[in-house]
């Protein structure tokens, strides 16, 4: 009962507790006391039956509550309900009232229109008649006019054609043009579309030729191709048309680019890429922009008449561009590179404009690319001509190759080589000079001045150096040494030179000059340095070679040559041993000149006497002596053996050290051994023996100041003089006191 | 894996000669001819017991001179020639002679070594190769491979062919080559290729090396010069016939194809002196021993010009465990040129090397303070080229 009211209730008030009790499908369980199916028996029954006593005790308690609440809401909701329906009530009578009286006035309005309705009616009729008459007078009038028009048409088309009054022509024309269309049919109009045709096409012929004339100016034939336009002209031959003619113009341009690179670029610049220019502007105007404004738009005459464009730009700035490398390419002059580069910035900002006038066009960037071909292309110039000039100065070096002069030689040539790189790395500075366009490109800011200058230029010029001068080495070694020896020690010291300071100096003034970031791995300084040492090294070690070897070649002839087993007992040194001790003096004084001393074993007091005495005479008699008892060969071979058992054993071709003393130490110790070797393949006599004597105690005299260990001489010679006793057939040696005489008064 | 220690003999005289005796291919031998101008010379028999490290030496007077070179015949194991120096009047003069050692030489030879009171035995001289005529003999060439009939003698600026007849007592000129041009022209060295069925000739003479052919006696090619000074010693491939290697005084080894004379096919530079002898070893063309008067013998790898250009297939597993992963990775790739081994036993300058004819493994280097050293070539490349 109380439930039915509560969902009468909610109907009313449109409440839907279906909002969240229709999901769940309604519980069909009668003990549900919320459900629809509730009944109340067999929920009692149920409670009854399942429940105690207090239970149901409290179910009913908790029930009375609900129900009082329940009966409390409702009441509360009636309440409000009445209120509402009371001042509703009173609303709706008031409207009854208003609408009343509304209703009244609403009639007398129209009663009113219906006069004026009729009033109206009435005028309209009594002057239709002359309103009629009026309008078709007028409408006669106009028609007439624009028959007058058309008639007089082929007439004033004549006159604006004689006039030259094209544009005239044309707009009156296209006014005419629809209505001749459309009367075609009769005779009379007829003719005038044909007479105007007739004329126009003449016009159209005029224009084209007018066109087609090289000499009108470009706002000539731009309102020409607009002309054309509008006479319905094909839009696609006008853009052939057009870019033909301007081609022809342009290339004409080109033809006459010819002489120095800065006018060239300039004529280029100003005649060319300016007309080009113009060319696009005009054509943009004519063909892109103004066509989009038009009807011409929607037949994709933009798009037609821009890849057009690009075709023809590209094509012509491919000739261009073609013309200038070709002229790039001559500029082989490495004299003033402030000319190529001005030409180029030039060449490049005239560039700009084109890119302005026509975006995504790849103009710019092959110019740029150009430009950065031609920076290389220089800067490769720029290396030859460094080689060569490096290879020029070794050429004046090698002519004006005197002993006293070495070191000016030296330090001119060092000197004038790093003029010339400075003056190469001036030039090429010039490409990336602020005022310069192209020189913030990132290509001229990195990898212009990382690989291009530091890396092609100077890494490259310096490698050079290092690998002529090795090829001095090789080159000589085996064809007979065509190189002077004075100009491998020069070399030699030059490449040290370049090792200790140059190489550094030059890099980090290169690196100054053009702020070179390291993007890419770049040669180190201490490679480059090593090179240079690795170069200096091979160089000194093959002049040691080369001045041994002809000292060799004097000793070994002087030994070959001799019959020594039938020689006079000897009275002087010979002539050959002094002339070896003058050519290692003169060799000295040339590796002083550019060499440092360097470190020898401290000399004993006497050291020209006394060594060699010791060992020439006394041991070498007892040497002999020993050799006459039965048992000698083992005990000379034992002597000798232990002898070598205490000595260090000597590498004849060795590597030398950058000094004096040690380059001197070489020399003489291939000369030696070659002297020691030449004497073991000869037999002789008592006096061969006794003169081997005197030129091993005169080149002892003599030889010990150069050298770092004047044991080293001292134990060739004495093993020369050990040969030669055991290659003698009658070994007497000469008295030490003897041979000093011979010495001292040669 | 233990490399054999190198032994040592010493002669009590200088020396220079040495060859190992060809005919002979089971005994390790050498030859080695002394250089004394006061004493009788002597050739020693030097006699390689491989199994327990001992050297056994017999000694045979030679009497005429001082040896400067000696050379085996290929096939009579007692039959010899030397190039000796001879001083008469105060003249030295260099001669050749073929020589045949006494047949009991082994007999007597057992005794201690150092018994000098024993007396030697003498050579017997079979034919000298009298060449008074033509200048003083540089050395003397047996045929290689052949029936020890034929030898060449190099005397000044002639290449003499001779034959031996009588069971060699008799020797005649058959026919003779002359090198003419401006200067006293010189042989200092020859070699008798052993391919073109022995026609063909190499010779040196100060910076050049010439071929010849034998049959014609013409000269058939000239390496104008090979070395930036004096040519020593020249030796060819056993198993490529247009290769040829020399050596000289610009401390080079230069290896050369003689079809194609502009350019060595490869140089080696590692002698600090002059190069006195190169040697191809005879059945593993890659190995070549160089002596020189740093005092220093090198063996060197030259897989590259040789005949076995890949070497042979390594079998890993035969290698020593502990180098297994290494060696294989190297047994698949080319090997390289290299430096094998470098030895410095000796304390003078050696001036000559010879590879035994019986064990292609072993050789032997003299220098001259009379020192022989017999080496072997290290186990572990042995058995690289082997397996």
């Amino acid at each position: 009962m109380k439930r039915r009211v509560h969902g009468m209730l909610k109907l009313y008030y449109g409440l839907n507790e279906e909002g969240k009790a229709a999901d769940q499908p309604e519980s069909l369980d009668p003990c549900d006391i919320n459900g629809p199916h509730f009944d109340p028996e067999v929920y009692l029954n149920k409670l009854r039956r399942e429940c105690s006593l207090g239970e149901l005790m409290d179910q009913e308690s908790c029930m009375v509550k609900q129900i009082r609440s329940l009966d409390s809401d409702m009441q509360t909701l009636v309440y409000e309900n009445y209120n509402k329906f009371i001042s509703a009530t009173d609303t709706i009578r008031k409207m009854k009232n208003d609408f009343k009286k509304m209703e009244d006035e609403m009639d007398c309005l129209s009663a009113n229109m219906a006069a004026i309705t009729e009033f109206s009616a009435c005028i309209s009729g009594t002057l239709q008649d002359q309103h009629t008459q009026i309008t078709k007078l007028s409408g006669v009038h106009t028609l007439l006019r624009k028959l007058q028009f058309l008639f007089e048409l082929p007439a004033r088309l004549n006159k604006c054609l004689e006039l030259q009054a094209y544009a005239q022509a044309v707009s009156s024309h296209r006014r005419a043009r629809c209505v001749l269309q459309q009367y075609s049919h009769l005779p009379s109009f007829k003719g005038i579309q044909d007479d105007c045709h007739a004329i126009m096409d003449k016009l159209a012929q005029e224009l084209r030729q007018k066109f087609r004339d090289g000499g009108s100016s470009a706002k000539d034939l731009s309102e020409c191709v607009e002309l054309l336009l509008q006479l319905d002209e094909p839009a696609e031959e006008l853009c052939d048309k057009f870019l033909s003619h301007a081609r022809s113009r342009l290339e004409m341009d080109l033809q006459g680019l010819e002489t120095d690179i800065l006018e060239f670029i300039d004529r280029g610049c100003n005649e060319f890429v300016s007309s080009l220019c113009l060319v696009i502007t005009s054509y943009q105007e004519l063909f892109i922009n103004h066509a989009q404004t038009g009807e011409l738009a929607s037949k994709n005459i933009p798009q037609m008449a821009n890849g057009k464009l690009h075709a023809f730009v590209d094509d012509l700035a491919a000739r261009y561009f073609s013309l200038v490398e070709r002229r790039m390419q001559e500029e082989k002059g490495v004299g003033d590179n402030s000319l190529l580069v001005r030409a180029l910035d030039r060449f490049h900002r005239r560039l700009q404009a084109v890119a302005k006038l026509l975006p995504g066009s790849s103009v710019p960037n092959q110019g740029t690319e150009i430009v950065i071909r031609a920076a290389t292309e220089r800067v490769k110039q720029y290396l030859a001509a460094l080689q060569s000039f490096y290879m020029d100065s070794l050429t004046d070096v090698r002519q004006a190759l005197a002993a006293p002069r070495l070191p000016e030689l030296l330090s001119s040539l060092s000197a004038s080589i790093l003029n010339q790189i400075k003056s190469v790395l001036a030039s090429v500075h010039l490409f990336t000079a602020k005022d310069i366009t192209f020189s913030n490109k990132p290509y001229f800011k990195g990898e212009f001045c990382s690989q291009g200058v530091r890396e092609s230029l100077v890494v490259s010029f310096i490698k050079f150096v290092c690998q002529s001068s090795r090829q001095f080495c090789e080159s000589a070694g085996d064809k007979g040494g065509s190189t002077p020896p004075a100009l491998l020690l020069l070399l030699s010291r030059l490449c040290l030179d370049y090792e200790t300071s140059t190489i550094s100096y030059i890099l980090t003034l290169t690196d100054e000059q053009f702020l070179v970031q390291h993007h890419s791995p770049v040669t180190a300084v201490t490679t480059l340095c090593a090179e240079a040492r690795e170069a200096a090294q091979k160089l000194l070690n093959h002049y040691v070679k080369v001045q041994g070897l002809i000292i060799s070649q004097m000793l070994r002839k002087s030994v070959e040559t001799r019959d020594w087993v039938n020689t006079i007992e000897p009275r002087n040194v010979r002539a050959v041993m002094k002339r070896v001790v003058e050519d290692t003096t003169s060799i000295d004084v040339q590796v002083g000149l550019l060499y440092e001393e360097g470190v020898r074993k401290a000399h004993s007091s006497d050291s020209s006497k006394r060594t060699f005495s010791v060992y020439s005479s006394s041991r070498q008699q007892a040497r002999y002596a020993a050799s006459y008892t039965p048992s000698a060969p083992m005990d000379t071979n034992l002597l000798s053996n232990i002898h070598k058992l205490f000595s260090e054993r000597i590498d004849i071709f060795s590597s030398v050290e950058f000094n004096k003393v040690s380059v001197m130490t070489g020399i003489i110790k291939i000369s030696l051994k070659t002297f020691l070797e030449c004497v073991r393949l000869r037999t002789f006599g008592r006096y061969g023996l006794q003169q081997i004597q005197v030129d091993c105690h005169y080149l002892q005299m003599y030889l010990w100041r150069f050298v770092s260990d004047e044991n080293l001489v001292h134990f060739l010679l004495d093993e020369i003089v050990g040969s030669t006793a055991h290659r003698c057939l009658d070994p007497a040696p000469m008295e030490q006191s003897v041979i000093e005489v011979i010495c001292e008064r040669g | 894996m233990e490399d054999d220690a190198p032994v040592i003999y010493g002669l009590e005289f200088q020396a220079r000669a040495l060859t190992a005796q060809t005919a002979e291919t089971d005994a390790i031998r050498f030859l080695v001819g002394t250089q004394s101008l006061k004493f009788d010379n002597q050739i020693h028999i030097i006699d390689f017991d491989d199994e327990n490290n001992i050297i056994n030496k017999n000694v045979l007077l030679h009497q005429a001179g001082e040896i400067w070179h000696i050379g085996a015949s290929p096939a009579d194991k007692a039959v010899l020639t030397t190039c000796y120096n001879k001083t008469s009047d105060s003249r030295v003069v260099s001669c050749a002679a073929v020589w045949r050692m006494p047949s009991d030489w082994e007999t007597g030879s057992h005794e201690s070594p150092d018994d000098s009171a024993h007396n030697p035995q003498t050579l017997e001289l079979l034919c000298h190769l009298d060449n008074s005529a033509h200048g003083n003999a540089a050395c003397v060439l047996w045929e290689p491979m052949g029936d020890g009939k034929r030898v060449i003698s190099l005397a000044d600026n002639h290449a003499l062919l001779w034959d031996l007849q009588e069971s060699s007592t008799q020797a005649t000129v058959s026919s003779t080559a002359t090198l003419e041009g401006k200067g006293q022209l010189k042989f200092t060295s020859g070699k008798w290729s052993p391919h073109h069925n022995c026609s063909q000739l190499a010779t040196a003479n100060d910076t050049a090396i010439r071929g010849w052919d034998l049959r014609t006696m013409s000269q058939i090619y000239c390496i104008e010069n090979a070395h930036g000074q004096l040519v020593r010693d020249l030796d060819f491939n056993p198993n490529r016939q247009y290769y040829l290697a020399s050596c000289g005084d610009d401390c080079k080894v230069k290896f050369w194809d003689v079809r194609n004379v502009q350019e060595p096919v490869k140089t080696l530079e590692e002698h600090s002196h002059w190069v006195w002898s190169v040697r191809y070893n005879h059945s593993h063309d890659q190995l070549v021993l160089t002596a020189s008067s740093d005092s220093r013998l090198i063996l060197s790898n030259m897989v590259s010009i040789s005949s076995e250009p890949f070497g042979h297939l390594v079998d890993d597993e035969e290698l020593s465990e502990g180098e297994d992963n290494h060696q294989e990775d190297k047994g698949k790739e080319p090997l390289t040129d290299s430096v094998v081994s470098t030895y410095e036993e000796h304390e003078d300058s050696v001036y000559a090397a010879e590879w035994s004819s019986a064990d292609p493994w072993l050789f032997a280097s003299l220098s001259y303070d009379g020192r022989l050293v017999i080496n072997r070539v290290p186990r572990a490349l042995k058995y690289r080229i082997l397996l």
